[in-house]
């Protein structure tokens, strides 16, 4: 299956799972059991979020060992990105963004 | 956590045959990869190299295996960056499946020591070039900015 655009949509249009990819971001390669720990959800919530962010191939997953271990794949990120933003706005956003962190101080969205 | 790692996934409309060769053949790599291209006979334990446009080694080591059009599995140091270079081998593995009318690319890249830098670095850099890799095999132009090897570096 190849997800599509509003799978990637669908799936960040809830805080939860962003919430998921933030801690993937801060721990990359984390078990459920791992995830669990860093959210206010059920074994079975974290579980079902999971699913959806898969089919969305915003996380991947890797066996190593009897372990399932959980990442974030960035590239569908990326490519969404990379068809709204142009080359030479990049840089300028680039200071809007790090300007609008210092301001504020880093918070989640 | 004891080893860094990234894993990135990409789907990409082509053959898995098409995909094994845009990945090691240098006229395909260097419409997307930044004009680098890789010197390697593509067998196992053989060296490989990936040189910059300017003479310069980029980054080397060894054919672990290869398995074409399915799986390779390199051994990977920077070589122009003494910081990195000094980390020493990570490990570089692209996996290529069928999924219907698309091809599913992943890339491992792990190193057995946490916070590595040479991950880091790495990571900030492939999903430019797997998103170049898609538009060049899908519509035959990969992205303008993927074409050259950046000023100063």
């Amino acid at each position: 299956m190849k997800p599509d655009m509003d799978a990637v949509f669908k799936a960040l249009a809830d805080a939860s799972r962003r919430r998921l990819l933030d801690v993937l971001r801060a721990e990359n390669g984390q078990t459920l059991s791992q995830l669990c720990c860093h959210l206010d959800m059920t074994r079975q919530a974290v579980t079902k979020h999971l699913k959806r962010l898969e089919d969305a191939n915003l996380v991947v997953t890797l066996w190593r060992g009897r372990e399932k271990l959980h990442y974030l794949n960035p590239v569908p990120i990326h490519q969404i990105a990379q068809r709204w933003i142009g080359k030479y706005e990049r840089h300028r956003l680039g200071a809007l963004a790090d300007l609008k962190a210092k301001l504020e101080g880093e918070s989640n969205g | 956590m004891a080893e860094s790692r990234f894993v990135y996934v990409i789907y990409i409309r082509t053959t898995p045959e098409k995909l094994w060769e845009a990945l090691t053949q240098s006229d395909f790599t260097r419409q997307y990869w930044c004009d680098t291209w890789q010197d390697c006979d593509w067998r196992v334990g053989s060296s490989w190299k990936l040189m910059i446009p300017d003479g310069r080694v980029g980054d080397a080591g060894k054919v672990l295996e290869i398995d074409p059009p399915r799986r390779l599995v390199l051994s990977w140091q920077n070589q122009f960056i003494p910081e990195l270079k000094s980390e020493g081998d990570s490990k570089m593995t692209y996996l290529i499946e069928p999924k219907g009318s698309a091809v599913k690319l992943t890339v491992i890249h792990e190193m057995d020591k946490p916070n590595s830098k040479l991950i880091d670095g790495v990571s900030q850099g492939w999903p430019n070039l797997l998103s170049s890799l898609k538009s060049l095999l899908e519509t035959g132009q990969s992205i303008e900015e993927t074409r050259h090897w950046p000023k100063g570096v």
